[in-house]
């Protein structure tokens, strides 16, 4: 199954609505680039509310997109990470640095407004 | 006293089949939602150290009960090289795939126990375990 990634204005909306694996990630990474490109979107919003768990290979394409997407010159922030996840994250050993991130969805929107100066 | 069911680890989807095991029986045994996320995410990670070093092995969930205490211990095993110094990928940041699969010493700090046996070609038994508080 692939991850719908819509268009609204100059920025692409994604959210991310169940257990991913492996190949259903590395497809998003893909297409996120694909879609960025096509749409000339100036910024990203990655939205986990609904995922209970990140793992280390998870944390590590999510990175991955970040790092590609500000190589294309684009912003991408993390909104709606759960309590459990932030926490196992960090026990991990995993901290996402660099990262933006924000609450919720609608934080993340006026975050990346902000960081594109807008 | 334990109820054991296991999972065979040979390609990715194993991985996502052995963490919904465990959430279920993490969810069964009564651990709470932040539990819930450190068993699941040290079992995905104990599942793809074997996918990605071994290439097969086996993922058991125990339902533990010893003396009223209640907990859950996942056995990871495989019969593939086996590491040479355990002592080294226990410390933060080693790896010798490039930072895919996890970090021992993180599925470590998820669980409340943690041991690991192996051997250069006599495979590797990891054994981590988490009480119900």
């Amino acid at each position: 199954m692939r991850i719908p990634i819509l268009k609204l204005y100059n920025c692409l909306l994604v959210s991310i609505q169940w257990e991913l694996d492996d190949q259903t990630a590395l497809q998003f990474q893909e297409d996120l680039l694909h879609k960025i490109h096509e749409t000339g979107a100036n910024g990203v919003v990655i939205d986990l509310t609904s995922i209970d768990f990140i793992d280390s290979f998870i944390a590590k394409v999510l990175g991955d997109v970040i790092n590609m997407s500000n190589l294309m010159g684009v912003k991408v922030v993390i909104t709606g990470i759960q309590p459990a996840v932030a926490i196992t994250l960090i026990e991990l050993g995993i901290g996402l640095d660099n990262v933006l991130t924000a609450l919720d969805l609608e934080k993340g929107l006026e975050k990346l407004q902000q960081e594109l100066g807008e | 006293m334990s109820i054991q069911s296991c999972v065979t680890i040979i390609n990715e989807w194993d991985i996502v089949a052995a963490r919904q095991l465990g959430r279920n029986v993490a969810k069964e045994l009564g651990f709470g939602i932040v539990d819930q996320a450190r068993i699941t995410t040290a079992i995905s990670e104990l599942a793809r150290n074997i996918f990605l070093y071994a290439g097969k092995g086996q993922i058991c969930i125990d339902k533990l009960n010893e003396g009223g205490k209640v907990g859950l211990a996942i056995n990871a095993t495989d019969n593939g090289p086996g590491i040479s110094d355990i002592r080294q990928v226990m410390e933060d940041g080693f790896s010798t795939s490039g930072g895919l699969g996890a970090g021992l010493p993180g599925v470590k700090r998820l669980m409340d126990q943690f041991d690991i046996e192996s051997s250069p070609g006599d495979g590797t038994k990891i054994k981590a375990t988490k009480w119900l508080r």
